[in-house]
């Protein structure tokens, strides 16, 4: 059975009372977040996760629980990753699932648990909420991965716990879910071990699992309790978040879907699947901004930067796993550019705080989302439209972009500017580590620094064209021809080769361990992923547990 | 020169495998030589080593040449390195290579699978030892603490025809585990053995009897199923370890039996009819036949945890392989590749216990099991006899598969003996009537007092029909050395 071909709508809106795979203890500044698969509890039929494997269900779920820790947890300065189960911490990716997956399945799964990991520790850096991992039991594959996001990893010396990437050996596919990466690049394991690490099925135990800098110590079962206890104790105390604030509760977002309209209160997403796209349009604020950080944290989730953030979060994750011949997504924003701008102000004023902290990271995610999302997107900078600041990195992420000139005839809406803002010149960085706006100025700092002057200043078509900040600027007689025919061409291309063109471009300039798990690790897992050797009747995906081995094709490619 | 039949005895180890003449191997199993001395002057049996044991050693690998008894300090036992004589022109019995010439080297592509079948099997066998080390201190005759000592002294030897495999065939990986072999210990917290079962504690002589029955039984079905293996010297090594586990078998059933011989003639004598009266029977110093069950619950629902997961890649994948076979796979009569073959297994749905068919490759751990269940219905049955004989209504049962599990389809849920799921209060009121509880313990310890004159037993078990190597009632099987 074909996960996607059954289109069991996918919804990435949970909370823990829904949680049937992960539970949160606490226990003051240290919060556990225990993971204890439920074998039954697959998305969709047809597999068992066995032995604390998952699927994209499990992963939902831990997204949300990190995000939950942050928003809602003040209090908790660290969080330790373990697992609920006696006998195995986590055996990764479940391999019936895979076996059974869409191309397409693997990849949205594999990219939604790439961006979970990252956003764990974007906690550890950012957020002052720093995840350690306990390993006891075999961490296999992407239950290595998974404690390879954990700044400290502890594994357990019973002479049975390991940590391994069997992938390669066992399934014929690539540790992808930044396994690779993580080891070479954050962990810095020396090539040739991480070579012959990667190719033991059985993978490493004990001393030379820290030899090899696989994990960071080894304890002995005797002393595992009290030092897992001390070590969490330890980073929760180098915290900078308030250990006596209250959190905010994320409250159930809210979201009709009818027919090919999904209706959230700051987000409005209109599908049109005879022309293969999705028109996402974003409201900016109505109300004014808080007082003062208090009235912030009073509002909640419902205040307007955090509430925007997770509709569009939840649109783009909803569009990309469950629209995915909707090849194009056109964003749009409607509103007054100077309250988005109120916003980003009130956000910058109070920066330090750990609730504006969380929400300034939270929206550079998000945004993080749409440079790595295999859609096309344009931007339509119209009248009525605020592409101020935070919500101009909506343009900047865009592949490209038009900006409507002068007037429309019998409208009274304003007329389309762009504004930049100081978040658009270092809160959001890229995966790659520079700003939009750096990116996009990569062969001209001249560029750059001229539009660093125009902070502020409504930009309108003319002034935003000669800037370089948009792609494309037309006035009323063009404008809908040549928008009509932009999208309907776009629409027309091979999604392949559109895919690996956007990925291509949007990442100019340095290299990340980010961008290399995305522009790399996953680009060579997905090739992998269509190759016979892995995926075939006869490869090694669809053998594995029939204890019948591969048949592979021997010639390198 | 040896033809494989006869044991060349003149160096440190003696071996049926040539090593005069392979330096490398001889090398390393004579650098690892002391460290296994150490261990068994550390982990061997406590308190007995300067006696003389009248122990068996083996002068050849032919029926006839391997039961040589003698007295013997066991720190000096001659353990050695024996395989059966090679098959001329075997095969590779089962799985994709089936019919190819078996390997009589390690092939690069199994090599990480059979070195983890060889350490966790070898893993076994010096912790048997550990377990049962405090025994020989409450032995209830010379003669079962000759049997208990026999028992430990081959468990070593067949640590030693994993060390050598480990030795020969897998390098600086192999002498490295065959390293850890010695390290870990058998209910340490900190370097425990890798098997459940065998980090319980075999605190007295029922639980010795019991765990030789069962848990020596799940390594004679590991054995027979590795005694196929397609790659040579790991079925040589096995098929010769087999013929010294009959004996740990013989040891585990008899003693079972002569447990509950001297139960029913106690009862007997005293006129007791009903062996549910606990009270009345343990007055008599026997022990009473429902703890006797309890006893049989807890080792049979443990060993059952050995067999791992009903469905279970690595074995699928071990067989199609060739590395580990069935259950006397050569008497069996199918394709021996089964790759669309399927297997009935029992499984744990919705907290129902169900029969599903699963692919015969991935339901091996469960034929095996299943293999194991029958086969120990034998002494069952046997136990049963003695009981029936005497005129006794009560049968001694082995408890459902989903009793007491930690491991597989059952971990999950609670069952009871007869397979009727329990919730987790109806388990913990009822545990008592299933398992062996302090109060039986505590009764069970008071027996274990050591008798030492020759031809005499403890209260609680009956003599042996026979005596070993023939040998008359009273004839000394220790000489005790303190």
């Amino acid at each position: 059975m074909d996960a996607m071909a059954t289109r069991t709508l996918i919804d990435f809106r949970t909370d823990p009372t829904c949680y049937k795979h992960w539970r949160i203890e606490f226990d003051g500044p240290v919060a556990h977040l225990i993971m204890d698969v439920d074998p039954n509890g697959g998305l969709v039929p047809g597999y068992e996760l066995k032995l604390n494997s998952y699927d994209l269900g499990v992963d939902i779920e831990l997204h949300d629980a990190v995000q939950r820790l942050r928003f809602e947890h003040p209090e908790v300065g660290a969080v330790v990753l373990r697992s609920g189960k006696d006998n195995v911490f986590c055996a990764g990716a479940n391999i019936r699932m895979l076996g059974q997956s869409s191309h397409g399945h693997k990849v949205n799964f594999c990219k939604f648990t790439n961006e979970t990991r990252l956003s764990i520790e974007d906690a550890t850096e950012n957020s002052g909420q720093t995840y350690l991992c306990a390993v006891s039991g075999p961490a296999a594959g992407g239950g290595y991965e998974l404690a390879l996001t954990a700044s400290h990893i502890m594994l357990i010396d019973d002479r049975k716990s390991s940590v391994s990437l069997p992938e390669l050996p066992l399934l014929a596919v690539l540790p992808g879910t930044g396994g690779l990466t993580r080891m070479t690049d954050k962990r810095r394991v020396r090539r040739d071990l991480a070579d012959v690490f990667c190719t033991t099925e059985e993978g490493v135990r004990g001393k030379r699992a820290v030899a090899w800098r696989l994990v960071d110590e080894v304890i002995p079962p005797s002393a595992w309790a009290e030092t897992v206890a001390k070590r969490a104790r330890e980073a929760a105390a180098r915290s900078d978040r308030p250990r006596d604030a209250k959190g905010i509760a994320l409250t159930s977002l809210e979201r009709r879907i009818d027919g090919g309209s999904i209706r959230y209160l700051l987000v409005s997403v209109d599908c049109d699947s005879e022309k293969r796209r999705a028109v996402i349009t974003v409201h900016g604020p109505t109300e004014p901004v808080p007082d003062s950080v208090d009235d912030a944290v009073a509002q909640g989730a419902e205040i307007w930067p955090l509430a925007m953030a997770r509709a569009l979060d939840d649109a783009i994750l909803h569009l990309r796993l469950n629209e995915p011949e909707l090849g194009l997504w056109v964003f749009r924003t409607e509103g007054d550019p100077a309250a988005v701008l109120a916003y980003d102000a009130f956000l910058e004023t109070h920066a330090t705080h750990w609730l504006i902290r969380e929400t300034t990271h939270f929206i550079k995610r998000v945004l993080k989302r749409i440079d790595v999302t295999s859609r096309s997107v344009v931007a339509l900078i119209e009248p009525g439209s605020c592409f101020a600041g935070t919500l101009a990195e909506l343009a900047f992420a865009a592949d490209r972009s038009a900006i409507f000139a002068g007037e429309a005839s019998g409208d009274n809406k304003p007329p389309a500017t762009l504004t930049l803002g100081a978040a658009n010149f270092g809160t959001y960085p890229m995966g790659n580590g520079l700003t939009r706006l750096q990116t996009r100025f990569l062969g001209e700092p001249q560029s750059l620094a001229k539009a660093q002057t125009a902070i502020g200043a409504p930009l309108d078509a003319e002034a935003a064209n000669d800037m370089g900040l948009v792609t494309f600027a037309y006035d009323a007689t063009d404008w809908a021809d040549e928008i009509r025919i932009m999208l309907e061409e776009r629409a027309s291309f091979s999604p392949d080769s559109l895919t690996g063109m956007e990925a291509n471009l949007r990442f100019p300039g340095p290299e990340t361990m980010e961008t290399r798990i995305f522009g790399r690790l996953t680009a060579w897992q997905n090739w992998i992923f269509q190759r016979p050797n892995a995926v075939s009747a006869t490869g090694a995906l669809q053998r594995y547990g029939t204890g019948q081995q591969a048949d592979f094709d021997r010639n390198r490619v | 020169m040896p033809d494989g039949m006869t044991i060349d005895y003149d160096g440190l180890i003696p071996n049926n495998v040539d090593l005069a003449t392979d330096q490398r191997v001889r090398k390393a199993l004579e650098t690892w030589h002391p460290g296994y001395i150490d261990w068994w002057k550390d982990m061997g049996p406590e308190g007995f080593q300067q006696s003389l044991v009248y122990l068996r050693t083996a002068i050849g690998v032919d029926p006839k040449g391997w039961a040589k008894f003698d007295y013997v300090k066991m720190p000096e036992y001659k353990w050695g390195i024996l395989l059966a004589p090679a098959a001329e022109g075997r095969t590779i019995p089962f799985g994709k290579h089936k019919g190819e010439p078996a390997w009589q080297d390690v092939p690069g592509e199994y090599r990480a699978m059979l070195r983890r079948l060889i350490v966790v099997q070898g893993d076994t066998e010096p912790a048997s030892v550990e377990q049962q080390r405090h025994l020989g201190a409450t032995a209830p005759s010379l003669y079962d603490m000759r049997n208990l000592f026999q028992v430990n002294v081959e468990e070593g030897r067949h640590l030693w025809a994993m060390v050598y495999l480990l030795h020969k065939y897998f390098g600086a990986d192999g002498r490295e585990e065959a390293e850890e072999l010695l390290q870990r210990r058998s209910g340490n917290q900190d370097t425990p053995r890798m098997l459940g079962a065998f980090n319980e504690a075999t605190p007295d002589w029922l639980s010795f009897f019991m765990f030789t029955y069962f848990t020596d039984r799940d390594g004679k079905m590991q054995l027979e199923a590795l005694a196929q293996s397609g790659f040579d010297p790991l079925s040589r090594t096995c098929r010769f370890m087999l013929t010294e586990e009959a004996h740990h078998m013989f040891v585990g059933d008899s003693g079972v039996q002569r447990v509950v011989e001297r139960t029913v003639q106690a009862m007997q004598q005293a006129g007791i009819t009903d062996p549910t009266d606990i009270a009345s029977v343990r007055a008599l110093g026997v022990i009473d036949l429902p703890t006797i069950q309890k006893k049989m619950n807890l080792h049979f629902s443990l060993t059952l945890d050995l067999f791992g997961n009903e469905i279970s890649t690595n074995a699928a994948n071990a067989f199609n392989a060739g590395i580990k076979g069935r259950y006397r796979e050569d008497k069996l009569d199918d394709d021996h590749a089964l790759i669309d073959a399927t297997y009935p297994v029992l499984r744990c749905i919705d907290g129902q216990i169900v029969e599903q068919q699963a692919p015969a490759l991935s339901a091996l751990n469960m034929r095996l099991r299943d293999d194991y269940v029958k086969d120990c219905e034998s002494g069952v049955g046997r136990w049963n006899r003695v009981i029936e004989k005497a005129g006794f209504g009560f049968r001694l049962k082995l408890p459902h598969v989903a009793f007491n599990r930690a491991i597989g389809e059952f971990a999950a849920i609670h069952a009871d003996t007869e397979g009727n799921l329990l919730d987790g209060t109806a388990w913990n009121e009822r545990k008592g009537a299933f398992l062996p509880d302090d109060a039986d313990a505590a009764y069970i310890s008071s027996l274990m007092v050591p008798v030492h004159e020759t031809g005499k037993f403890a209260s609680w078990i009956a003599p042996p029909r026979v005596g070993i190597d023939n040998k008359p009632g009273d004839f000394e099987y220790v000489q005790i050395v303190q």
